[in-house]
């Protein structure tokens, strides 16, 4: 018995805890259509995550492309005149997958982790509550801002990914295999869709959700001190990283079904 | 106590999973009285006034403000009764993004949508009553001793004139000398502003100081009340064991190996 009672345990202490995450969730987007908005917070927030993000999404994503070059090259080696198709796998794959992924992942590392500490430290010190003493709703001033901000950063910070995830597997292509490099490029172009660029902005824009909406939960509902802070902030990545890649898939499927 | 009370509570009652923390507790308060809720850690002192302000949803139970139910407001509601309310929180709760003078107008701007100059006019003059320098004003709270937070979260409590004022521990964790100057300010700026208050300590001379009457609460009940004057002659054992810090007594200390 005492096994079937741990089971049901786990089974109702996950189904609680999606259900005040889902409700967490409808309650900020909620709030996101109604006024107040604080445009001046949208915009820092803005800065916070998509400004600030650059360096390190630029840097991943100048590797990722240029080593996607080179394990494409010793693949299709093995591929009579496979070789030609480097430059078509390296601008699809950053655009649909490696961009919005890669982006996604770095930014719950930096963006996620920062939001959930941040909203904690305010939770456990009672500045929350505070905010709500002062009229304020804490979803509007706090919650509203990131997800926001997030829906709209993480995709302009894609489409500087894709740039220099291609412009990486360019350098690796050219100077390295001796590629032509006007080839190259005129291979890039002609191939390239926009729904291939657009597919990958959606997932990203989604992703940005999903790491703001991570971050401001975990931190909302954390207690206990900095411990409490610690474990939010924890949370707030893992879960943020598991959801982007799992959603991943999932929007993957909807969008390329066709 | 003369006409209608301020604030009335009756059969409060709150639990957390199997503990109860409020017990079918009842409390008024009059118009323009200081209220001091004494208790020791654990009986319910701070659930009480998370009720009353509304940050805490009770169980069951009534609570009226001006005659008028508060219990299962609607948000929208909920944040217009808040305009009447101000509150210091035990380690004062100041917004540490903000600099001193935001703070203090936040309630001001967000939640009465003074504009941003006159709001600041009202902070300063309001740091002025509280005995803190203009040059405060432009500080971050982070570089403000216990003391000086405790006095920018009091005038950011007051600096929206509200009828009823919360005050929690607004005593500890300061030194003697600073105690005694916050019980001074808070008497000074409640009867400046003619505002009700509620307060609740467990330092009897910030009680005996500040307050009209004192109530003391046990096991989530109101067990005395009477003016601060007669509570030496209580001729209750567990205030007397309280109000002389007795470690022997009726109130048993809920030790427990963990």
């Amino acid at each position: 018995m005492a096994f079937v009672a741990r089971v049901g345990r786990v089974v109702l202490a996950f189904l609680s805890a999606t259900g005040r995450l889902a409700l967490f969730t409808l309650n900020a987007v909620s709030h996101c259509f109604r006024p107040p908005i604080y445009v001046n917070l949208i915009l820092r927030q803005f800065v916070d995550i998509g400004y600030y993000s650059l360096p390190v999404v630029g840097l991943t994503a100048i590797f990722i492309g240029m080593v996607l070059a080179l394990q494409l090259h010793t693949g299709f080696n093995r591929i009579t005149g496979g070789e030609s198709a480097i430059a078509q796998v390296v601008v699809l794959g950053m655009t649909r997958e490696l961009g919005p992924v890669i982006a996604g992942l770095m930014v719950a590392g930096r963006i996620g982790a920062a939001i959930a500490a941040e909203v904690g430290t305010m939770r456990v010190t009672d500045q929350i509550d505070a905010l709500s003493t002062l009229s304020t709703n804490p979803y509007k001033y706090l919650v509203v801002p990131r997800l926001l901000a997030g829906v709209v950063a993480l995709p302009a910070l894609v489409l500087v990914a894709d740039c220099i995830g291609v412009f990486g597997g360019f350098l690796v292509a050219t100077y390295k295999f001796g590629f032509n490099p006007a080839a190259y490029l005129q291979n890039t172009a002609d191939f390239l869709r926009t729904d291939d660029v657009v597919s990958g902005l959606i997932k990203s824009a989604v992703f940005g959700f999903l790491i703001s909406l991570m971050g401001c939960y975990t931190g909302y509902h954390s207690k206990g001190g900095a411990q409490g802070v610690g474990a939010a902030t924890t949370y707030a990545v893992v879960s943020a990283s598991v959801l982007i890649l799992m959603f991943d898939y999932i929007l993957s499927a909807l969008l390329f079904s066709s | 106590m003369t006409g209608a009370p301020k604030i009335s509570v009756r059969g409060l009652r709150k639990s957390f999973g199997s503990k109860v923390v409020l017990d079918g507790l009842d409390l008024d308060v009059g118009i323009g009285e200081s209220v001091v809720v004494i208790g020791g850690s654990g009986t319910g002192k701070s659930v009480m006034v998370k009720c009353i302000i509304g940050l805490m949803e009770p169980d069951a139970g009534s609570i009226k403000i001006d005659g008028q139910e508060v219990t299962g407001l609607k948000r929208g509601e909920r944040e217009r009764l808040m305009r009447k309310f101000g509150m210091l929180f035990q380690g004062a709760a100041l917004f540490d993004s903000l600099r001193v003078w935001q703070n203090v107008a936040f309630g001001l701007i967000q939640g009465h949508g003074i504009g941003r100059d006159e709001a600041k006019a009202t902070a300063i003059k309001t740091l002025g009553a509280v005995g803190l320098d203009p040059e405060v004003a432009e500080l971050w709270p982070a570089e403000l001793s216990g003391g000086m937070q405790k006095r920018v979260g009091l005038a950011r409590a007051i600096a929206a004139k509200p009828e009823i004022i919360v005050f929690d521990e607004p005593t500890t964790g300061l030194d003697p000398i600073m105690g005694d100057v916050i019980n001074d300010l808070i008497i000074k700026c409640v009867r400046d502003l003619g505002a009700t208050a509620v307060s609740i300590t467990h330092d009897m001379a910030s009680a005996h100081k500040i307050a009209d009457r004192i109530a003391m609460i046990y096991k989530g009940k109101i067990i005395w009340q009477g003016s601060s004057k007669t509570i030496d002659q209580s001729g209750n054992p567990y205030v007397d064991q309280f109000i002389h810090g007795r470690g022997e007594g009726p109130i048993k200390m809920e030790v427990r190996a963990l």
